[in-house]
């Protein structure tokens, strides 16, 4: 179960990228957010989103068009 | 000399010189605005000539198919496309303008303002430009609180100590 849970579906890029960052400032360091979205873009964009600002992308799976992201706070 | 930011990684800098308003072009300079403050990157944006009207307290943006080969809408399936003389007609902006707007909805991409009000949020700086302020007559108050208005040196002294500078 992650800390903070963030519904981005049906949003378009920048979106999801945009709420999941304000989202991690409600995750405790260590802790993780889980993001929901359908943007196609948002595969890359997550992967990239976390290589840039040094948090981890633990989980990353797709069901059913739906992309479910699990991002562990670093700092 | 490596800077570093707040969370301790490489404090990174970027400039946008905005130059376009139309609807349209006003979504790259937001949309990397945007991502690149959410990835820890220190933005400024300067607003010049047909770019400066995107800080207008109240924005009414629109998009012409005049002139822009590539603009084809989506419509029952096909791509449309209108030839230049259609484009003349009155009224045809205004219903490209609808159109646009109602895709920007329909398929869940920010609106300028939403994007526009994130980039406030993130701390973005907003620089107008001077000039075109005289140019096309407008105000300081015309213009959204927190910007800062001045000239192509306040852009340069930004730019020379950024990463990224970008012209769109």
């Amino acid at each position: 179960m992650a800390d903070v849970f963030l519904d981005a579906k049906g949003l378009n890029c920048p979106l999801p990228i945009l709420k999941a960052k304000k989202a991690l400032k409600d995750v405790p360091v260590g802790g993780t957010l889980e993001v929901l979205a359908t943007d196609a873009g948002a595969v890359a964009d997550f992967g990239a989103f976390c290589r840039a600002t040094g948090n981890t992308l633990q989980e990353n799976s797709v069901d059913g068009g739906v992309y479910r992201f699990v991002i562990r706070r670093s700092e | 000399m490596a800077q570093t930011n707040a969370s301790g990684g490489n404090a990174k800098n970027m400039t946008i010189i905005v130059t376009k308003g139309s609807l349209d072009w006003a979504y790259p300079p937001f949309i990397l605005a945007t991502t690149a403050a959410a990835m820890g990157v220190d933005v400024t944006m300067f607003f010049t000539f047909y770019g400066l009207p995107l800080l207008l307290k109240k924005l009414d943006l629109q998009v012409t198919p005049m002139g822009n080969a590539a603009m084809k809408m989506p419509l029952l399936g096909m791509h449309m496309t209108m030839p230049n003389i259609v484009n003349m007609i009155p009224g045809v902006d205004a219903a490209a303008t609808v159109m646009m707007k109602n895709l920007i909805k329909k398929k869940g991409v920010a609106s300028i303002d939403e994007l526009r009000e994130a980039a406030i949020d993130s701390d973005v700086q907003m620089i107008g430009c001077q000039m075109t302020m005289d140019l096309f007559e407008y105000s300081k108050d015309d213009m959204i609180p927190g910007i800062k208005v001045g000239g192509a040196a306040t852009y340069m002294e930004q730019a020379l100590k950024s990463d990224i500078n970008l012209f769109i």
